[in-house]
């Protein structure tokens, strides 16, 4: 067996050039097709992650102003929201879950002799999922429950508000100021605002005791379950528009009485697509794969054809078929598998290389209130499906090498020492 | 040793047929020396590789060693080749990318025998045949002597009964040809029965037989008496 092998290594050393074209071509079929994967997974992973920055299931409700005269009122009426309509939407809405009111407006916050203006916004404990915010260990907590039912004076604020306001200092347990009262912070946010400024956050009963006196708000989001084409969730716009004109009083065909947005009818629509650039990643996939069997194929082919005469002399001084088969096949295990190996680690290391540089590019970018959106993220391929791919290639070569090899080994040995 | 009866052997192509061998019968004994000679497409070739098992016959029979050499599988070819038969071909059959060395020792790889001991038989071949110092040259760094001394190297290395050269010096110059048939006389004088396809006379003089071919059959026979080979009336065994 190691005699075999060295046999084997002595030939495919002093063969350099066949060997080393036969394993250009494995290599790179194999790095195209992880790169080409890896291609295609960073358009998908982009997408997702387009729509992962915030629960996908999201339904926001603003109130606006009647267009239509209604049971006898004008139009032209502002309608606001109270806690009554939250739990109407809670208790009667069967597809919601995570519900909370937002009570937003814009507050001077300070500590120290630092200050600045920033979003304000009253919201309920679940905004914390809805909105997919992140406050990692040691950076406190968000408002619960209990911050609700007592009213407590509590604030979280927003990375970039800390870092304003705080310098070096950090901000838990410290007091801030948002206008005339005095708050506590118990939290900071850690995720970037991919589409607006930088907010505080306070429980909603707070800010309606303070800053709301009238308990009327503007703005109610909540997710939904269930609703899984756009039928049902154009159904489901229209019962809520029904059920909230019932309860404030408009007519449900009066589109400016009340904006619906529902992210979840949006992102059935986009899955269409992600749907479509799955399935074009897959067809890449498996045309590449395709090219690289062929690739592989075609060059063991020759390979094994060139050798044909010295299959013939190996025959004449007394090799069996069984023996020149085993070389021959054990040699294009080894090409393909060394290569193969050398090509699936470009690949990776290629697609890593990108992914690097894209986090790097991203984590320098000064943070704006910009949409940082990106089409294209994380361009790596799964460790298996690369084994998988290269493995398929190194088999596809192994019968490409087979086919001719037992050809050319019953041919009878004159005949093959012939061809040259 | 050799024993053939009524051999025939066509090779057929697309356009035409041709029937080579026209049912040629033969005994050689072990320990012979013999030149098989005759005019180009005679059937010499054809016949030399059918003695070494490296083409198959249509009809008749042959025994190699008391074996009838018919339907053998390859395997059972491959055995016979390697253990009974050494090869010297014309166009020396080296394997381009393996020194003198590994060529001679090629064939004891195929007989499982060690690296290390392998090496060792080869170079004692070498030594033999005066390449000792070229042991380690590549097959396109020798002279066709020496090439051919190679050859009949590999051919010796696994201790056949017989050698069976193709043409062995067509491709040498006269003074070659002299020092490659003295290696060949050598081997034939240790008892190896030794046949060689040629249409030198100056190598056919250097054997004991001379089998001529004319058209698929054997035409006459020559065996040296004295030194000097006389022409006996070959019998087509046609009725044996």
């Amino acid at each position: 067996m190691i005699d075999q092998f060295q046999e084997i290594l002595d030939t495919l050393k002093k063969n350099k050039l066949r060997t080393t074209l036969t394993g250009l071509s494995v290599s790179w079929g194999i790095f195209i097709l992880i790169v080409l994967l890896g291609a295609g997974n960073g358009l998908k992973n982009g997408v997702t992650q387009n729509f992962s920055s915030r629960a996908v299931n999201r339904i926001n409700l603003w109130s606006g102003n009647t267009s239509m005269p209604h049971n006898g009122l004008k139009s032209g009426r502002q309608l606001t929201f109270t806690e009554d309509e939250v739990s109407a939407i809670s208790n009667q809405v069967e597809a919601s879950r995570l519900i909370t009111a937002r009570y937003n407006t814009n507050q001077t916050i300070s500590y120290g002799t630092e200050y600045g203006s920033y979003g304000f916004r009253g919201v309920m404990p679940s905004y914390y999922d809805i909105e997919k915010l992140t406050i990692p260990p040691g950076k406190g907590r968000f408002i619960n429950e209990m911050d609700m039912k007592e009213k407590n004076k509590v604030i979280v604020l927003d990375q970039k508000i800390a870092d304003v306001l705080f310098k070096n200092e950090d901000p838990l347990g410290k007091i801030v100021r948002a206008g005339q009262v005095m708050f506590k912070v118990v939290g900071i946010n850690t995720k970037k605002e991919q589409w607006e400024g930088s907010n505080a956050y306070i429980p909603f009963s707070t800010a309606q005791a303070i800053y709301n006196p009238k308990h009327k708000f503007g703005q109610i989001t909540f997710t939904v379950e269930g609703l899984t084409t756009k039928a049902q969730n154009d159904r489901f716009n229209e019962s809520l528009r029904r059920m909230m004109g019932q309860r404030l009083n408009f007519n449900p065909e009066d589109q400016q009485a009340l904006y619906i947005w529902n992210a979840q009818s949006e992102y059935v629509e986009t899955m269409k697509i992600f749907d479509g650039i799955t399935l074009f990643v897959t067809i890449i996939g498996i045309l590449t794969l395709i090219a690289g069997i062929v690739g592989v194929s075609n060059i063991m082919l020759v390979s094994v054809k060139e050798r044909t005469r010295e299959i013939g002399i190996r025959k004449a001084i007394g090799a069996t078929p069984l023996a020149i088969l085993q070389t021959i096949i054990l040699e294009s295990i080894f090409i393909t598998t060394l290569f193969g190996y050398i090509g699936m680690m470009l690949g990776i290391g290629l697609t890593e290389l990108i992914n690097y540089f894209m986090v790097q590019a991203a984590n320098g970018k000064p943070v704006t209130d910009e949409r940082q959106m990106s089409i294209f993220t994380n361009p790596t391929v799964d460790i298996g499906y690369a084994l998988f791919a290269t493995i398929i290639l190194i088999i596809a070569g192994v019968i490409a090498g087979y086919l001719p090899a037992r050809k050319a080994v019953r041919v009878q040995p004159i005949e093959a020492m012939r061809q040259e | 040793m050799i024993h053939i009866r009524q051999l025939h052997k066509s090779y057929h192509t697309e356009a035409i047929s041709l029937h080579v061998l026209k049912g040629i019968s033969l005994d050689i004994e072990a320990g012979e020396y013999v030149a098989v000679t005759g005019a180009s497409g005679s059937g010499k070739s054809t016949l030399l590789n059918i003695l070494g098992i490296l083409d198959t016959y249509d009809a008749g029979d042959y025994h190699l060693n008391g074996t009838l050499i018919k339907n053998m599988s390859e395997r059972e070819a491959a055995k016979f080749r390697n253990e009974m038969i050494g090869f010297v071909f014309q166009s020396f059959n080296l394997i381009h990318f393996k020194n003198a060395l590994e060529n001679v020792a090629l064939p004891l790889y195929y007989k499982k025998v060690g690296r290390k001991k392998r090496n060792i038989i080869a170079m004692e071949l070498l030594d033999k045949m005066g390449l000792k110092d070229w042991a380690h040259h590549m097959p396109n760094e020798l002279s066709g002597g020496q090439k051919q001394r190679v050859a009949i190297a590999r051919a010796m290395i696994s201790g056949p009964k017989i050698i069976l050269a193709d043409e062995p010096t067509g491709a040498l110059d006269s003074k070659t040809t002299i020092e490659v048939m003295d290696v060949l006389t050598n081997l034939n004088s240790e008892g190896i029965t030794t046949i060689i396809v040629t249409h030198e006379k100056s190598v056919s003089d250097a054997t004991n037989r001379i089998i001529h071919l004319k058209d698929g059959m054997i035409e006459y026979e020559t065996r040296k008496n004295n030194g000097v080979h006389d022409t006996i009336p070959h019998v087509n065994m046609q009725s044996v």
